[in-house]
């Protein structure tokens, strides 16, 4: 009940911000934030790497540290965050109406999200693009194989719209088997109810770990879509978007620059321009977001740059030792960019 | 003066007149309160910058189905997704409550069964059933029961015609060709024929007390005119048999695990409650009732079925109609274990990709509001013709 009042005093903020000038510091969400002293975060419901509860109910991921880095920014503190976890079907009601801040939930960034459901997203934290898994005794190798195949996949995701598109595409057959949870889709697919489970690859090298036998699975090299994942707000509040956006580009900003969380107090001394800019020293870029000026220090010292929350959650220091691929800064021959903070 | 608020008070004293304002004053809240409510949702709409409207309905899905009744494919319209899960809907709860009626009133006549064996296991199986959460049920059946049979290759299979395995079970199907449609009329002639036999034949029993062998004579014509039909055009239909084709069964039907398992667990979850109206119906039937009945030598299966049951309906009826309705209602459990529902389809992957959540979840409150009414309505009518006709 207190969170329906609270999400109808929001957007009553919400209005006012329109047609009044800003007052004090920051928008709407921003203050809100801080009046509560914590950021709320929508997750997914367990998906290693991205954002995974452990038994202590610690969550840990690539998507739960830019939570963190958000907290950071904000508050100082990587632990002024709450999570809440979402099916990929609650997702999107439950950031329209309030329930959290932001969204940072292994999301898809796609037209009809950012139009049709007024969401607003603030860049991209992976790039991804789905993929097939399949038992290897079944001999199959390629996804042009899978012709007649029962596919098990989660609703509301695109997901079930791409594996559509692939069969329809290539006049091939297929059954799909649309679950609700993750997890019941992942057991049908290991009982045989599905000889292929389809999911975001990034997706697929995490369920792979829990399998009973990791080493019974093929995932298939074909990537038959793209998966720009990325965090999400609601729109309406530009200052809210900007503080999110800015937080992700400047953990990839510092990445480039060289500076990370073992470095950054010598890098505070920089008599380079963009790494005092980065860091606060020079400008006044935290304020003009309605933070404090070392805000991006917070991030960097408490969270890391983005290299280093990679490598822990889903790269070569993780589990799920996922090469860098698109994900690799621009210089090197990724997609990584984030634009300049001056 | 006086004199007015004399009649005020006389007014206000009739207890009719009292009555209807006290009704007009709740009529006017309850309208208050929904146009309160509906301002405000049109109101959250528009701050969200959306509109309100079925336009959506006309869209192309882009999703596939796995189970249509109805021809379906990912180039259909959300509309036409819409009656693929209302029929998927509508066919899990028929099939559960013809189930769940019979095995209803198995159990329920077990539990009063002078075998003391039936009368256990009748009584363990309603505190059992009964008490467990149906979701519960549904994934045991799914994951547990289906999900641990073999695959495909390696399953069961009897006379190499019907096929069990955790892809569901497949059964040879008939395949209508050009010329079935004589077939059909027969079919449609056969059964309006054994309607008829029925109906003279009790006609006449109510007149002259016996009347000719109706059931031999409408079984003949349910199968004779339709088999005439094919000797005379030729047998323009044939089966179509399920074959281990690539990673699947081909041909055939195929009745889905999903659906199994949520029939079965549907069905014997809600006969554990009609079950107990069942016995708790035949208990309110006066003792003195079964001890003429017996006493005028009918055997005690005679007694059950001519005198203690029909009695024991009227009882039965109403609270079997929200057992149907809740059976219903309860199939929405469907999502999770992927049987493409109403609530799995429409209010889940429709809502998610159109993100149109007033009027989809409207809409879908409106059929299942939809489905309970029509069903109360036919079990009333079927009350009202058992109903004790009073002379
Ligand atoms: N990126 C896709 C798929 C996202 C998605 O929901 N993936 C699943 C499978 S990897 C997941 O995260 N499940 C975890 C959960 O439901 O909590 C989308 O945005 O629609």
């Amino acid at each position: 009940m207190t969170r329906h009042w609270n999400s109808l005093a929001f957007a009553g903020f919400a209005v006012l911000s329109l047609t009044s000038p800003a007052i004090g510091a920051g928008g709407p969400t921003l203050q809100q934030v801080k009046a509560k002293g914590f950021v709320q975060c929508g997750v997914s419901d367990g998906l290693q790497g991205f954002s995974n509860p452990d038994d202590a109910g610690n969550w840990s991921g690539i998507d739960v540290d830019v939570c963190r880095a958000l907290a950071a920014a904000i508050f100082g503190d990587t632990n002024a965050v709450r999570f809440t976890p979402m099916t990929a079907k609650e997702r999107f009601t439950g950031l329209q109406h309030g329930e959290v801040d932001l969204l940072s939930r292994n999301t898809t960034i796609t037209m009809q999200r950012d139009v049709a459901l007024n969401l607003e997203f603030t860049g991209v934290t992976y790039y991804d693009g789905q993929g097939f898994i399949v038992k290897k005794e079944s001999g199959v190798t390629s996804a042009n194989d899978l012709g007649g195949a029962t596919v098990c996949t989660q609703t509301g995701t695109t997901t079930e719209l791409n594996v559509a598109d692939f069969f329809r595409v290539r006049g091939l057959e297929y059954k799909i088997v649309a679950f609700d949870k993750e997890a019941q889709a992942v057991e049908a697919y290991e009982q045989g109810r599905c000889d292929t489970y389809t999911t975001d690859q990034s997706g697929l090298f995490a369920i792979r770990l829990k399998l009973a036998n990791p080493d019974a699975h093929l995932i298939l090299p074909e990537i038959i879509s793209k998966e720009p994942l990325g965090p999400a707000v609601r729109q309406g509040d530009d200052n809210w978007e900007d503080i999110v956006r800015w937080t992700l580009y400047a953990m990839v900003n510092a990445e480039e620059l060289g500076v990370s969380s073992s470095n950054i107090d010598e890098m505070l001394k920089s008599e380079n321009p963009e790494i005092r800019r980065l860091l606060g020293v020079e400008g006044s870029f935290g304020e003009s977001l309605g933070l404090s000026n070392d805000w991006a220090v917070n991030i960097i010292r408490r969270v890391g740059n983005y290299g280093e929350i990679f490598d822990r959650n889903v790269g070569a220091g993780s589990p799920l030792k996922i090469e860098r691929g698109y994900n690799k800064l621009w210089k090197e021959g990724g997609l990584q960019y984030a634009p300049p903070i001056r | 003066m006086k004199r007015r608020s004399d009649a005020f008070s006389s007014l206000a004293g009739d207890p009719r007149i009292r009555g209807i304002i006290a009704q007009v004053i709740l009529l006017a809240v309850l309208a208050g309160v929904f146009g309160w409510l509906i301002s405000n949702a049109a109101d959250a709409l528009s701050r969200q910058g959306k509109v309100f409207g079925f336009e959506f309905l006309n869209d192309t899905a882009g999703f596939g189905i796995i189970q249509t009744l109805v021809p379906y494919t990912e180039r259909s319209s959300y509309g036409r997704a819409l009656l693929v899960g209302l029929l998927n809907t509508l066919l899990v709860a028929a099939l559960g409550i013809i189930i769940a009626t019979v095995l209803g009133f198995l159990i329920g006549i077990g539990r009063l069964s002078q075998n003391w064996l039936i009368r256990q296991i009748a009584t363990v199986y309603v505190e059992t059933l009964r008490n467990l959460p149906l979701l519960l049920q549904i994934v045991f059946w799914y994951f547990a029961v289906i999900g641990s049979l073999p695959g495909p290759k390696q399953g069961y299979s009897l006379f190499g015609t019907f096929f069990l395995n955790n892809r569901g079970v497949f059964l040879p199907s008939l395949v209508l060709e050009p010329g079935s449609g004589v077939l059909a009329i027969s079919l449609v002639l056969g059964v309006v024929l054994a309607g008829v036999i029925f109906f003279v034949a009790r006609v006449q029993r109510l007149r002259e007390g016996r009347s000719f062998a109706a059931l031999p004579a409408a079984i003949l014509a349910l199968i004779g005119l339709p088999l005439a039909a094919l000797i005379a055009t030729d047998f323009p239909v044939s089966l179509s048999w399920p074959a281990l084709k690539g990673f699947n069964f081909q041909g055939g039907v195929q009745l889905l695990p999903e659906l199994f398992a949520l029939l079965v667990a549907l069905s014997t979850y809600t006969a554990s409650y009609i079950a107990e109206i069942v016995r708790a119906g035949i208990e309110g039937v006066p003792r003195g009732q079964s001890e003429a009945a017996l006493s005028l030598g009918l055997t005690r299966a005679q007694a059950l079925r001519f005198v203690i049951v029909p009695q024991a309906m009227r009882i039965i009826v109403p609270p079997l109609a929200s057992q149907y309705l809740n059976l219903t209602k309860n199939s929405s459990l469907a999502v999770a274990i992927a049987y493409p529902d109403l609530v799995s389809v429409f209010a889940g992957t429709a809502l998610n990709q159109t993100g149109k959540a007033i009027e989809i979840i409207l809409m879908t409150m409106l059929v299942y509001l939809s489905i309970s009414l029509f069903t109360a309505f036919a079990m009333n009518i079927y009350n009202a013709r058992i109903k004790l006709t009073e002379r």
